[in-house]
Formats: C-alpha cells, sequence, structure tokens
C-alpha cells in the first residue's frame, strides 16, 4: 500500500504510460479491447486525483504529496512533483477530460491502437507539466505532449491537417525555444532548478548579478519576455493565436477536445505558477501591456468567431476569446500583487481555465457529433435541427449558454471573478472586456441560430440521427460539472483560493 | 595481470576478419555468422567495460601497458576513462547493428565483413589508446578499409567521387594532426608517447599556442568542422549503409575524441586561447548544417548535413571548456552517434527496398514499413532534441555551457533546433506519410480520394496486393530497436550515462586548470 499511497502523482502520472507501453503488445486488429484498455487506463488517473483531492488539505501552506528522486544529478536536476490548489484543479481538469476524449474517440476506426497509443501519452505530457516542481522537467513536459498532438492532428485531422500540424508545432517549438534557453540561463546563475527554491533566490537575485556586462534587471527581463512568450503562444495571447485556429478545426474531435480543454491551460498555468513568483517585478513593469494584449484577445477573438462560418472554427476562436480573460485575471495580479483584487482575478483565472477546459471540450465535442452525421461544418448548410434532434438541441444550448457565461452556469462564475478583481486595477480595460462579452453572446446566438432555429433544412430530414448513448455518456460529465460549479463553486474555490492566497 | 579485456575487444575483429578471409568466398553463410559472432562478443565485452567501470575511483581503469618499441618510447598502452568508455560502448553498439543491417549484402560479402571488422577495430584502438603513436596507428587504420568499402560497395553514381573526397580530407587532417603530434613529442623533451607522462609535460604558452591548432584542428576534419565539413555528407552518402552508419556514428566521434584527448588534454592552455574561434566555427557548424540539409531533396543527404549540425554542437561543448560544456559533449557524442547510426540504417533499409532516395518521389512508407517509420520519428524527436530522448539530456548542458562563455553562441546555435524541428518534420511527412506512390504498390492515382482518411481505410483493407515493398526483416528489427531503446533510455534516465561522463570530464577540468 505504500508503494501506492506514497506515490500517488507517481501512479497518476504515470498509469497512461504503462498502459500504451501494454498496448504495444496488443494486437492492432483487436479494435474493442484497445478501445477498452484505454478507457480503463484513462479512468484510473481520474480515480487516484480525486483521491487525491480527498486527501488533500487546503489548509497547508505550499506543495503537498511531494516526491524528489536525483534525475539529473550532474546538472542538480530533480524528478520533483508536488501539487498545491492551483495545480490539482488542472489534474483534475485533465484526469476529468482524458478518458471523456477516449470514450470520444470510440467513432475512430482507422489505426486505433497508435491512436490510443498517442493519447494516453499525450495525458502523461499534460500531467507531467501541472505535476512538476523542477524547471528541467517542467521543460520535459511541456515538449513531451506536443509530439503526440502533432501526430494526432497530422494522421487523424481533417483536410488541411498537414499545414495545421506543421504550423502548431513550429509555433510552440518556436516559443518553447526561448523558455529553454531562459531555463538554461537561470540554472547556470543559481545552480538549481528546483522551482520552489528558485521562488525564494531568482526574485531576490540582484546587486551581485552582473552576466556580460548586462545589469541584472536587463538579464531578468530577457528571461521574463522568453517565458512570457512561450507561455503566450500556448495560451493563445493575441497576436500569437494564429496557430490555434488551424490546428483546432484540422484536429479531430477528441484532439480538439484535449486542445482547447487542457493544452491551453498548460499557457495559463504557466504564467500562474511561473511567471508571477519568479518575475514579480518585470511582471508588474510589463501588467499594463499584458492587460491590452487580454483585452484585445477578448473582443478580436470574439468578433473573429462571429465572422466564421465554418462551425469548428467559430469554436476555436471562442477559445482566443475566453482564455482572454485568463490573462487578464493574470496581468490585475501582475500589477496588484497583495492585494484583495488581485487574489479574486487570480482564483477567476484558475476556475475560468477549469470551466472553460469543461465548456469548450464540451462544444468542440458536440460539432464533432454534428459532423459525423452531416460531413459539413458550414454553418449556412444546417438550419432547424433543433426539431428533429431535440436532444442534441438541448445540450447544444446548454454547453452554448455556459460558454456564452449566464449565471447559473460555470462560465459566469469565473469571468465574474475575474472582472471583479481587475475592476479597480485595469477600469477601461475590463470595460471593453464586457463589451466582448457582449460579442461572445453574439456568436454564440449565431451558431445556435445557424444550427438549431429557423426553417428545416430539408437535405437533411430523415438523414440525421440523435445522439447516442456513448456520446450522451461523453456530454453528461462535463454538464453536471458546468452546473455543479455554476451553483456552488465553493468546493472547488476553496481549494484554489487557499494556493493563490499564498503565493499572491 | 588480470583478463585484458581491452585487448580482446580491439583484437577480437581483426581475429574475425583474418578468418573471414581464409574463409572460401561462396560460403556467405559461414562468413556472416563469424563476423556477427565477434561482434556480439564486442558487444558485451564492451557492455561490460561499461557497467563495471568503476565511477568513484574514476580515472584510466583496464590498463595494459607493454614496451613495443623502447628507444622511441612507444608502448602498446590501452586503458579507459569516463570520456572514452561510452565511446566503446557505442561502437560496440553501432558496430553490432551495422553487421545485423548488412545481413542481405550478397556482393563479395567476404571482402565486405572482413573490411567491416577492420574499421571496427580501428575505432576501437583509438578510444582505448593512451599511447599517441598507437592512437595514430589505429586512427590510420580506418583509412583503407574506409576508401575500398565506399569505392567498392558504395552508390554506384557518387562512390568514386565521394570515397576520393573523404580519404584525401582525412590524410589532409591526419596529417596536420601528425604534424602537430610530432612536434608535442619532440617538444616535450621525454623521448615518450605516452599521453599520460605528455600531459605532465608543461609546455609553455608560445608552444601551446602555435601547435594546438595543427593537432585539433586536423582531427576536428574528421568530425566536420566547418568549413572542412564538406567530406562528411558526400562521403557518408557514398558509402553503403553499413558504412555510413559507421562513419557517421562512430568515425566521426573518433575524429572529436581524438581532437579532445590530443589537443584539449595535451595542450590545455592552447585550448583556452583557441576556444573562441572553435566556438565560431561550431557555432555555424550547427546553424549552416541544418540549414543544408533542410533544402536537400535526396533522403540520405538530408541525414548526411544533420550530422554536419549535429557535431558542432559536440565542438561546442569542447570549446566551452567548462563541467556543463564538456559533460553535455560526452553525452552528445554518444547520444548523436546512436542517432545517425539508425537514420543511416533506416535510410539504407528504405533504399534497398524502393531503389530511389528522392524525397518527392517517396511517401506512404508507413504503410508498408511501420517499423522503419517508428524508427525514423524516434532519430528525429532526439534530433530535434526533443525531451525524453537522449538528445535533449545531451544538447541541455552544452547550451548551459555556452551561456557561461558566449552567450550568443547558445543564442544562435538554438536556431539550428527549429530549423532541425523543421527539416526533421518535413522529411517525416514526405517520405513516411501521405500517399504511398503508385509504383511501390499504392492505389493508382485516379482513386485517390481527395480526402486523406477513407483512402488510407481502403489500404488497409487490401494491402497483400503483391507489394513491391515488404516491412523490414528481424535482423533489421533487431538493430531499430536496440538502437531505439538505448536513445530512449538515456533519455528518461541521464544517470546511466551523465557519472561516467562526469568522472572524465572532472579529469579535464583539472588539468584545464592545473597548469
Amino acid at each position: 500500500m505504500d508503494l501506492l499511497e506514497g506515490h500517488l502523482l507517481s501512479w497518476i502520472l504515470f498509469t497512461p504510460t504503462i498502459a500504451a507501453v501494454i498496448l504495444l503488445f496488443i494486437p492492432g486488429d483487436r479494435v474493442q479491447l484497445i478501445r477498452r484498455i484505454a478507457l480503463g487506463a484513462s479512468l484510473i488517473p481520474l480515480i487516484l486525483s480525486l483521491a487525491v483531492w480527498i486527501q488533500f488539505d487546503p489548509a497547508v501552506n505550499g506543495f503537498q504529496l511531494e516526491e524528489k528522486i536525483s534525475w539529473y544529478g550532474e546538472l542538480n536536476a530533480y524528478y520533483h512533483v508536488g501539487i498545491d490548489g492551483i495545480s490539482l484543479t488542472l489534474v483534475l481538469l485533465t484526469t476529468i477530460l482524458s478518458p471523456l476524449a477516449i470514450l470520444a474517440s470510440y467513432n475512430i476506426t482507422d489505426r486505433v491502437k497508435p491512436y490510443m497509443i498517442l493519447f494516453l501519452l499525450l495525458e502523461t505530457g499534460m500531467l507531467g507539466v501541472f505535476l512538476m516542481l523542477d524547471l528541467m522537467m517542467f521543460f520535459v513536459f511541456w515538449e513531451v505532449g506536443l509530439v503526440p498532438m502533432y501526430f494526432l492532428i497530422n494522421q487523424w485531422g481533417g483536410k488541411n491537417r498537414n499545414y495545421a500540424s506543421l504550423k502548431f508545432i513550429l509555433y510552440t517549438i518556436g516559443g518553447s525555444l526561448g523558455l529553454l534557453l531562459a531555463i538554461q540561463l537561470i540554472g547556470v546563475l543559481t545552480g538549481t532548478f528546483d522551482i520552489p527554491e528558485l521562488f525564494v533566490l531568482w526574485p531576490n537575485i540582484g546587486a551581485e548579478l552582473s552576466l556580460y556586462g548586462l545589469p541584472a534587471e536587463t538579464i531578468k527581463s530577457i528571461a521574463f519576455w522568453a517565458f512570457v512568450l512561450a507561455f503566450a503562444i500556448k495560451v493563445p495571447v493575441w497576436p500569437f493565436h494564429t496557430w490555434l485556429p488551424d490546428a483546432h478545426t484540422e484536429a479531430p474531435t477528441a484532439g480538439s477536445m484535449i486542445l482547447a480543454g487542457v493544452l491551453l491551460k498548460l499557457g495559463g498555468y504557466g504564467f500562474i505558477r511561473l511567471v508571477l513568483p519568479l518575475f514579480p517585478v518585470e511582471a508588474k513593469y510589463y501588467a499594463g501591456a499584458l492587460a491590452a494584449l487580454a483585452t484585445l484577445a477578448i473582443i478580436f477573438g470574439a468578433l473573429s468567431a462571429f465572422g466564421q462560418s465554418d462551425f469548428k472554427r467559430l469554436v476555436a476562436y471562442s477559445s482566443i476569446n475566453h482564455m482572454g480573460f485568463v490573462i487578464l485575471g493574470v496581468a490585475t495580479a501582475a500589477w496588484a500583487a497583495g492585494t484583495q483584487d488581485a487574489i479574486i482575478a487570480v482564483n477567476g483565472a484558475v476556475l475560468q481555465m477549469f470551466t472553460h477546459g469543461l465548456s469548450s471540450a464540451g462544444m468542440f465535442f458536440l460539432v464533432g457529433v454534428l459532423y459525423d452525421r452531416a460531413h459539413t461544418r458550414d454553418l449556412n448548410e444546417f438550419g432547424g435541427l433543433a426539431a428533429i434532434l431535440p436532444v442534441y438541441g438541448g445540450v447544444l444550448i446548454f454547453i452554448s449558454m455556459a460558454s456564452l457565461g449566464l449565471p447559473g452556469l460555470a462560465g459566469f462564475v469565473s469571468e465574474f471573478m475575474v472582472v471583479r478583481g481587475a475592476w479597480p486595477i485595469f477600469t477601461l480595460a475590463t470595460v471593453l472586456s464586457m463589451i466582448g462579452l457582449f460579442f461572445t453572446g453574439a456568436y454564440v446566438l449565431k451558431a445556435l441560430m445557424k444550427v438549431l432555429h429557423g426553417p428545416l433544412n430539408q437535405k437533411w430530414n430523415g438523414k440525421i440521427s440523435e445522439m447516442n448513448v456513448r456520446e450522451i455518456f461523453v456530454i453528461a460529465p462535463l454538464m453536471v460539472l458546468i452546473l455543479t460549479i455554476g451553483i456552488w463553486p465553493a468546493w472547488i474555490v476553496d481549494v484554489i483560493n487557499r494556493a493563490v492566497m499564498i503565493w499572491f | 595481470m588480470i583478463f585484458p579485456i581491452l585487448s580482446v575487444i580491439i583484437f577480437t575483429p581483426i581475429a574475425a576478419g583474418i578468418i573471414i578471409l581464409l574463409v572460401k568466398a561462396e560460403n556467405q553463410s559461414l562468413i556472416k555468422r563469424i563476423a556477427l559472432t565477434a561482434v556480439i562478443i564486442n558487444l558485451v565485452l564492451s557492455a561490460f567495460v561499461y557497467f563495471r567501470y568503476d565511477v568513484a575511483a574514476a580515472g584510466y581503469q583496464y590498463i595494459e601497458k607493454i614496451p613495443w618499441v623502447t628507444s622511441l618510447g612507444i608502448s602498446y598502452h590501452v586503458g579507459v576513462d569516463g570520456i572514452s568508455v561510452p565511446m566503446v560502448l557505442l561502437a560496440g553498439i553501432v558496430v553490432f547493428c551495422g553487421v545485423l543491417v548488412s545481413w542481405n549484402v550478397d556482393d563479395r560479402p567476404r571482402e565486405f565483413f572482413a573490411f567491416l571488422m577492420f574499421l571496427a577495430a580501428s575505432v576501437y584502438g583509438v578510444f582505448c589508446s593512451l599511447d599517441l603513436f598507437l592512437l595514430f596507428f589505429f586512427f590510420e587504420l580506418a583509412v583503407f578499409p574506409k576508401y575500398l568499402m565506399i569505392v567498392m560497395w558504395g552508390s554506384p553514381k557518387t562512390r568514386d567521387y565521394g570515397g576520393m573526397k573523404l580519404t584525401l580530407y582525412l590524410f589532409l587532417g591526419s596529417v596536420i594532426a601528425l604534424v602537430g603530434a610530432l612536434a608535442i613529442y619532440v617538444g616535450s623533451g621525454m623521448n615518450s608517447f605516452d599521453m599520460l607522462e605528455l600531459e605532465k609535460a608543461g609546455f609553455s604558452l608560445e608552444f601551446q599556442r602555435i601547435w594546438f591548432p595543427f593537432v585539433f584542428f586536423g582531427f576536428a576534419i574528421l568530425s566536420g568542422i566547418f568549413p572542412f565539413h564538406s567530406w562528411a555528407p558526400d562521403g557518408h552518402v557514398a558509402a553503403p549503409t553499413a558504412i555510413s552508419m559507421l562513419l557517421a556514428g562512430v568515425e566521426m566521434k573518433v575524429g572529436a575524441f581524438s581532437a579532445l584527448r590530443v589537443g584539449i588534454m595535451l595542450l590545455p592552455e592552447g585550448a583556452k586561447v583557441w576556444a573562441p574561434l572553435i566556438l565560431v566555427l561550431a557555432t555555424i557548424n550547427v546553424v549552416y548544417g541544418a540549414f543544408i540539409a533542410m533544402i536537400q531533396k535526396d533522403f540520405k543527404y538530408v541525414i548526411g548535413f544533420s550530422s554536419v549540425s549535429h557535431m558542432g554542437l559536440v565542438l561546442i561543448g569542447f570549446a566551452t571548456l567548462n563541467n556543463e560544456g564538456l559533460l553535455g559533449a560526452g553525452m552528445q557524442m554518444f547520444s548523436h552517434g546512436i542517432m545517425t547510426a539508425l537514420f543511416f540504417a533506416i535510410v539504407g533499409m528504405v533504399y534497398d527496398r524502393t531503389h530511389t532516395r528522392d524525397i518527392a518521389r517517396l511517401g506512404g512508407l508507413n504503410r508498408v514499413m511501420p517499423w522503419a517509420a517508428i524508427g525514423f520519428i524516434v532519430g528525429g524527436l532526439v534530433s530535434m532534441g526533443m525531451p525524453g530522448f537522449s538528445g535533449f539530456v545531451a544538447e541541455f548542458p552544452i547550451f548551459m555551457g555556452a551561456w557561461q562563455t558566449m552567450p550568443m553562441a547558445a543564442v544562435i546555435a538554438a536556431i539550428g533546433i527549429v530549423v532541425t524541428s523543421a527539416y526533421i518534420l518535413l522529411v517525416v511527412r514526405k517520405v513516411f506519410f501521405g500517399d504511398l506512390p503508385e509504383e511501390f504498390g499504392g492505389p493508382p492515382k485516379e482513386n485517390i480520394q481527395p480526402e486523406g482518411s477513407p483512402s488510407d481505410a481502403d489500404m488497409m483493407e487490401k494491402p497483400k496486393r503483391n507489394l513491391p515493398i515488404s516491412d523490414i526483416n528481424v535482423m533489421d528489427k533487431v538493430a531499430v530497436g536496440l538502437l531505439v531503446l538505448t536513445m530512449i533510455a538515456l533519455g528518461w534516465f541521464p544517470s546511466l550515462m551523465a557519472p561516467i561522463v562526469q568522472s572524465g570530464v572532472d579529469r579535464i577540468l583539472v588539468i584545464l586548470g592545473g597548469i
């Protein structure tokens, strides 16, 4: 039992990898068996992370369930995992979405085995980022998730998959190059990669640091921007977002669910976990710029979404719109660290990552459900489907409303908290974001109207079938969670809040 | 005197080569079995040397010393330290895999395998030599098998040119290095070629400054330092598969290793003077090599130039002359050796089946050669420096080293990483994915549907239509599997190798700081 209890986080992290290795030895034509193993293996991390959630004590300062083993001793790098309220929330998000995405992939019939193997490796990659407390290991997992995603888009994606996948990986590798160099620089200057140690060491490194004739401030500013760029591309912050619509549109349904649901959160998590604590001075200095970019992302994301006629592209742009609120919360915290507003804003940002993860995964799944039946995503080809697909219509309206930020559903709580925190600090930016929120309403309603309402496009009459049981099973947990958080957010906010209070 | 394990490693291939030459040429399977037995013995012994190397004791181990030409101070003196132990293991793995992938050679196999054995003996000899004369002896021993194997079994179009170019360049390099080595021998006044004694000679700064470039650049030509790199792609492409693997995988490390051992370790002060120039040239290697690789149309040339780019990282690590840089260089020599051997092996497998290396004519091979595709993708990820593979744990410290000496080099070399990602992904996509051309058993052109996946599904259903291409055979799979696993294991568990390399680096740091 000690093997399990003492290494709970490691088990969460590596169960999918172990399952992927097991899948390697199963013949490729045993499709059902492969699917079941993949699904079962992705449920184990979910159960374990629920166990962690129960075991987790929000009152404790700092990280819990830590494990630390020497990994690359010559460079002083450790395999160091641990969680606090912020990372636990996102771990839970990942472990919830992964089995749902695998269940959503049951309609994949082409090369199921490599598909599932890649998916499980992707899960390990994402979880690693949230769990690691060592910069070098953090970077390892940061990159590890890219490779399976690249192949998922490139091999199981839509028509334009080659372009989209290459753009995706080059953008992200290019962005993380600066991160890599900055991590090396920090390692060289401080001699450690341990994140909790660096929280103390790096912000206070100062006068004695003079490298290559440059003053410490300059070096730290360069490192700051290297970090920001890597995370900004991942979030994505306007104007680094152009990879996103292509990648999301071309990825297979489950890939889009994970991309929007979890991968974008890696960027937001990077901001909150690393950028703000490591670079408080620089972050404050550039907070205004970040807030401006966030506002632009919110407005342009919404306007671009409104302009789309491809349903999936519309949803993709909506991610840019919603992730803008995460960055707005981060900018607020950067400017006003230590104040009540900052704490509310960061709470909102973390919760927004969680709720957007739920709603965007749901939206992409619903787009996929429709595409599987109609083989088109052109909004102008639909219309009036609510009449023949009442269940699908109801579900789509529910998830859309969550995405729109209807009070009573999850999106409202988190966006309200961000806006409430940001209001006293960046009043203008917040006002403009509220206008952005108006456009959000516009494009969500446009999508609903084009798909569900109006006169029925007769070519679908009788040709299109209702959601099946498997699909209901995918979407139901998301709906339950969205509703629960919307009505009673305290269970999750309490966990987040404690961690936020320590760091900000 | 315990079991002379290094001598056994060096002379087993020589003995095997001689026995092979005595066998009747028709008896092909016997020839191959002898070669395979020899390389298995060597793989096991080099793994033994590697895993039994005492990290705590560090220094040179498994030493053997027998006087040879006493009047000139030449002795047969072999031993390994933390830098050379991984190289011995590398040679063991690559030579083993080289024999496996050459299993189907049917053109004069007797000579082919005999020469391969002599080449193997030469690289083992260089890595183990502690005597300068002995090192040169083994270094030159490689020239004839190399030249003959390229011109006899190489690709018909370019083998004469490629073989000649490679041999002349390497001759040039070794002559320059020999001049430097003789200067060291004479200048020391110790009447000894023993490198352990020459290390203590205490050459004057002036002497070191003049003679360092001779030995360093002489040997570095063999590791493809810019602007003396152009032999490498031409030579590697012209060579038959096993020789490309050995040339790029091990011989380039022979050059780098000798440059380190003779150049930096014997003339440390000279190294400090010349390090900035080496750093600049090596950075050019990294970036220029990557850009040139990107525009190649020939599959094998891409890999050839990628070697130039990656060896640049090794040389950057050397030129930093600090702990992290040297550690990374040691790791990178091993990692790149395994990676490039895998690359060339797979290029060879693809060529054997398609008879073309033109990237534009290839495509969709993952359908018919899944093992080769997986192997190449893993090699590509290593080459991109992707975390989780050996390339990352090697390149990371090199960059850390560069940050401490010349930050611009780190920043510029980083461009090479992005370019590498681009060309690797493009090649992977064009060669292994997409539609399988009709001539290699793909569906006829008019049947290809615009959407990718339906046509893929069709392919799955009726693949048995007398395909001209088959997946790689068992021998090849063993080779690919061994190389892939080595790279993944090292990527996740750098402590399998880093402590050993570190023990060697510590010694170099003492030399660098101690004079």
